[in-house]
């Protein structure tokens, strides 16, 4: 269960085709980078740009399916719940993130 | 008579499409009688099936097969059927509407049934002639009239619509070309393996698909001629006597808005098909329920016999719409999708691709459900999946087996390869059939999947039967049969590096969604492990012709820089052989000043690396760095890192050789290969080895006589010192020595091993038995080094630089401050 969901506020960002299937573009904000990933079937999922492990840029790693591997260590992160895969345990905060008519909108707000 | 209709209640149906008519139909069957009925329909037909519409463009059905009111059933009904005029107005205080004609009708009982109207793209040229949407038969009738073979036509929209559109015009003799905005097609049908699949099947058709792409104009002779091309954003310009506009539809809602009905983006409708006037009723593709509008007809079946009960007040049924499934309508193309098949949140997948039958399927579940299904290339079991769908019941054992479809479900597949029949064929390559694999087993005692394929040469050529094969063996040898135990590339495969390699060449794969395809692989698009290798391995098949894929590439490969702890990247320049000059040290010392590099140190590579860069400076770093004709050291990389030297005969007291000068050679000719491994090569000027050649990949050491040349060195946590592979004379022997022994390495050795346990593994005499003992092989591997490199050797920065993106990936796409 999702304890606050605060969805107010979108921004737009920028355009779907900015970013890369299977890759990530960050968008900088007062609370430190958000990285913001595309899948294969073009599903976008937003998660503060910091590895649970040690703060690895988790933008720069390898998009597979919904997770990412982090370039530093290796650990993969769940990109739809950022919780660490497998036997590491760590958790990176989510945002909600859409597309509406091509251009994607980044809620403000973190779902906790 | 006026007593009679005056008796009855009027029912008005505006729309003479799929759903209206739909509808009445399940009115006619409840009460029959009860009402006077009117139907106003703008199109001069009677009602049709509309999904026809594509057999009916490809020429697989007439007009007449299409109909499905004919005139004698609304005659037979008492229907008055008014065809050619649309209702312009609806006046809800007199209860009537008003066709654009003059025809006036009063109602007690109002439905709209409007359906859509095809969305057109406000672009310049839209209105010329020959720019047509594709929804009723007068545009099937505009295309016929243009189509004629060899004529051109460009589709806009990869969806269902438009490629249904594009196959009818290839049919007809066209040249068809789609236009699509998404990388892949049918992106709301299909996910991206299937997606992938079928833009194949298309493009061997002759159809020429465009994806990612965007359209610009319709252009042709002045301002209101024929259209003639099709530009699009990137510049390519497509002839066209024909464009199809198939991106998407829009629920008609203009009636409805106007007479003051509530409207969002169709007309707003409740459980029951009620508007918000109690006495209209709204059905199909005009409607919005629940925030949803609908584009297939299962869900408007649904909305009719909900509607007729309201209408007829026989019952109190609420609509509440299930999962529809789509089929592509195209001869010979199968295809089928239905529910949440993209998964999401807490689903998973399973995935089964039979590579030889290019089918691929995927079973998306939540905890013990099956919530979505992609079919492409065989739908037979598509209708058994979407009942389990529908019904959402638990699958509890079944879920191991489904994949297999329902005739398996439950047996496994050593089961149903036993029942084969003895002349069935398992290779299809090479045509062996089943009975000849079984006997020759028995008859020479074969016990490995290698000895079948030298004798029979069953699954010798695609591999893509090896599975069955496997399973033969199995099945003649019983508990006896122990296979070899090739480790799988990583959890995404069963199959190991080597066999991947060997399919990858064999069957001519040359993407990485091919290989997957090929081979089976479990996940949808592979994991960290290996993206990167296929990639590396696609590198090396088809040098010059594979696209490298960046997103397949690990962090420091993609950003031609390492990544360092905390996120910055280190730079490393070139320095051909460990030389510098006084104009290159400036470059660096001035982008050092200018960037604020907080450390620069001297590398145990001869070289100079620039600690702490930010991800963002890093383009103008290099931009400087290229202008002083630096490049990059691709000290990042799976690839030729350095050539150590030292100062040789030109200098030192004890120099036999010109060590530098050979290996500024050896570095020019092989900087920007790239290798499963990092690869470094060292020249020492004489055996003292002051530049540690005998820890290096290839090293080389002069002698008197001329030069030494040692493999499979490393230092690392585990050293292992070089193994003399021979002796050669010359400096041209060398560079062919070198070249051939890394175009070896490159094309056989695994991803992520080096060349000190690959030659481990494959043993010093096999290397030499290529490299040194016969020739032939040698200049083969030698010319093949040469042709790879003419195609690797550009500095990454000098592409990045000159890149259209302007170096997008260094930069946030926004910033919220
Ligand atoms: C920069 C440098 C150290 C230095 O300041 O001198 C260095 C730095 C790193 N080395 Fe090294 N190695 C450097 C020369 C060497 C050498 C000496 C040489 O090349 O003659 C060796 C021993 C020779 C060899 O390669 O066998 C060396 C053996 C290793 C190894 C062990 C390799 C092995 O096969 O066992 C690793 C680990 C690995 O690659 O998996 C490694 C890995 C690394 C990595 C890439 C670690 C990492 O993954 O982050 C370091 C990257 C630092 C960075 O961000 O730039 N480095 N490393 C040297 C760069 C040379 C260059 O100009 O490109
Ligand atoms: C080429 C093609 C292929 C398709 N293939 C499939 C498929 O494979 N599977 C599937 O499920 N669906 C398919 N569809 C979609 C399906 O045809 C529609 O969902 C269905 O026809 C919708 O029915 P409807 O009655 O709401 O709209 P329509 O069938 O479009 O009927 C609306 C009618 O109302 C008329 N009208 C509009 N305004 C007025 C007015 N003011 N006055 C009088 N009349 C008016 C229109 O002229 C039209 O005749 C396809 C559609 C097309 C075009
Ligand atoms: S190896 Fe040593 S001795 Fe030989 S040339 Fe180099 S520095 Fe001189
Ligand atoms: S910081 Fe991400 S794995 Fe270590």
């Amino acid at each position: 269960m999702d304890g606050m969901r605060v969805v107010e506020n979108f921004d737009d960002i920028g355009a779907l085709e900015d970013i890369p299937r299977l890759g990530a573009r960050t968008v900088t904000t007062t609370l430190g980078d958000v990285a913001v990933f595309r899948t294969a079937d073009d599903t976008l999922y937003a998660l503060r740009d910091q590895c649970p492990h040690k703060a690895g840029p988790l933008s720069q790693g390898i998009v597979h399916g919904d997770s990412v591997t982090c370039p530093l260590h290796g650990w993969v992160i769940s990109l739809q719940t950022g919780h660490a895969m497998g036997l590491d345990k760590g958790c990176t905060p989510r945002f909600t993130v859409k597309v509406e008519n091509g251009r994607i909108l980044l809620a403000s707000g973190v779902i906790a | 008579m006026n007593m009679m209709s005056s008796a009855r209640k009027k029912l008005v149906v505006v729309g003479n499409g799929m759903a209206g008519m739909r509808t009445v139909e399940e009115i006619l069957q409840r009460a029959p009688g009860m009402f006077d009925i009117t139907v106003f329909g703008a199109e001069p037909q009677p009602n049709y099936d509309r999904i026809m519409l594509s057999p009916l463009l490809a020429g697989d059905k007439s007009f007449e097969q299409i109909v499905i009111n004919s005139l004698a059933w609304y005659q037979a009904n008492n229907i008055k059927l008014i065809t050619g005029e649309a209702v312009q107005d609806i006046n809800r205080y007199s209860r009537t509407v008003t066709g654009e004609h003059g025809s006036v009708s009063r109602y007690d009982i109002l439905l709209l049934a409007t359906g859509s109207n095809p969305f057109v793209l406000p672009l310049p040229g839209v209105t010329r002639p020959g720019v047509m949407t594709f929804r009723s038969v007068a545009d099937v009738e505009q295309m016929l009239s243009i189509a004629a073979p060899g004529k051109n036509a460009v589709i806009i929209g990869g969806g269902l619509l438009g490629l249904e559109a594009a196959h009818g015009l290839n049919l007809r003799g066209m040249s068809v070309s789609v236009v699509h905005l998404m990388p892949t097609l049918m992106e709301r049908q299909l996910d991206a393996s299937a997606a992938h699949l079928l833009e194949r099947k298309l493009g061997a058709r002759g159809m020429n698909i465009y994806i990612s792409a965007n359209t610009e104009s319709f252009d042709g002779a002045g301002d209101n001629g024929h259209v003639q091309s099709v530009t699009l954003k990137d510049g390519q310009c497509l002839k066209a006597d024909l464009v199809v506009m198939a991106v998407g539809i829009r629920p008609n809602a203009t009636l409805a808005k106007a007479c003051g009905l509530a409207t969002d983006r169709g007309v707003l409708v409740d459980d029951t098909m009620r508007t918000s006037d109690p006495d209209i009723f709204a059905i199909g593709e005009c409607i919005e329920h629940n925030k949803q509008c609908y584009g297939l007809v299962a869900p408007i079946w649904d909305m009719a016999k909900v509607a007729a009960d309201h209408i007829c007040g026989v019952a109190q049924p609420v609509f509440s719409p299930v999962a529809a499934g789509t089929r592509l309508k195209v001869s010979g193309i199968e295809m089928f999708s239905a529910g949440a098949f993209m998964g999401d949140k807490s689903t998973e997948d399973i995935v089964l691709r039979d590579a030889a039958r290019g089918v691929y399927k995927r079973l998306v579940l939540r905890e013990d459900r099956l919530v979505g299904v992609v079919c492409f290339g065989d739908t037979r079991d598509a209708g058994w999946y979407f009942e389990l769908l529908k019904n959402g019941d638990s699958l509890g054992t079944l879920r191991d087996t489904m994949i297999f479809g329902p005739a398996t479900a439950t047996g496994d597949p050593d089961t149903a390869l036993a029942a084969l029949a003895d002349s069935a064929e398992i290779c299809g390559c090479n045509g062996i059939k089943k009975a000849t694999i079984c006997n020759a087993i028995a008859e020479h005692g074969l016990t490995t999947i290698e000895d079948v394929r030298t004798r029979t040469k069953a699954s010798a050529s695609c591999g893509s039967c090896t599975g069955l094969v496997e399973g033969l063996l199995k099945l003649s040898l019983g508990a006896d049969y122990a296979p070899e135990a090739a480790k799988p590339m990583c959890k995404c495969t069963l199959h190991g590096h080597d066999e991947v390699r060997r399919r990858i060449k064999n069957a001519a794969l040359k993407t990485i969604p091919a290989i997957m395809q090929a081979m089976q692989w479990l996940t949808p698009n592979g994991c960290a492990s290996c993206r990167p290798a296929l990639n590396f391995y696609l590198l090396v098949a088809w040098p010059g012709e594979y696209v490298d894929d960046a997103q397949s590439r690990l962090v420091n490969e993609r950003m031609h820089a390492n990544i360092q702890k905390d996120g910055t990247y280190s730079v490393v320049p070139r320095m051909w052989g460990g030389t510098t000059s006084a104009q290159e040290l400036r470059a660096i010392a001035d982008v050092v000043d200018k960037f604020s590099i907080p450390a620069v140190k001297v590398t145990g590579g001869q070289r100079i690396d620039m600690l702490g860069v930010k991800k963002e400076d890093l383009r103008a770093v290099w931009q400087d760095l290229n202008a002083a004709g630096l490049v990059s050291g691709h000290a990042y990389g799976k690839a030729l890192r350095t050539v150590k030297t030292c100062v040789g005969s030109e200098w030192c007291r004890f120099g036999v050789q010109d060590s530098t000068a050979l290996g500024v050679a050896l570095e020019k000719a092989t900087w920007g290969s790239w290798h499963p491994h990092k690869v470094k090569l060292a020249v020492s000027g004489c055996p003292r080895n002051c530049a540690e050649a005998t820890i290096k990949d290839f090293g080389v050491v002069a002698t008197d006589a001329g030069w030494d040349l040692h493999v499979g060195g490393n230092g690392g946590i585990k050293v292992r010192a070089t193994e003399l592979l021979c002796k050669v004379m010359t400096e041209q022997d060398v560079m062919e020595y070198a070249c051939a022994f890394l175009q070896l390495y490159r094309m056989e050795a695994r991803y992520l091993e080096r060349t000190a346990p690959w030659i481990e593994r494959v043993g010093l005499k096999y290397v030499q038995e290529r490299i040194v003992d016969n020739a032939e092989i040698r200049t083969a591997l030698f010319a093949d080094f040469l042709y790879a490199q003419k195609f690797a050797q550009t500095d990454p920065w000098a592409e990045e630089a000159s890149d259209k993106t302007l170096g997008r990936k260094f930069n946030a796409i926004a910033e919220l401050v």
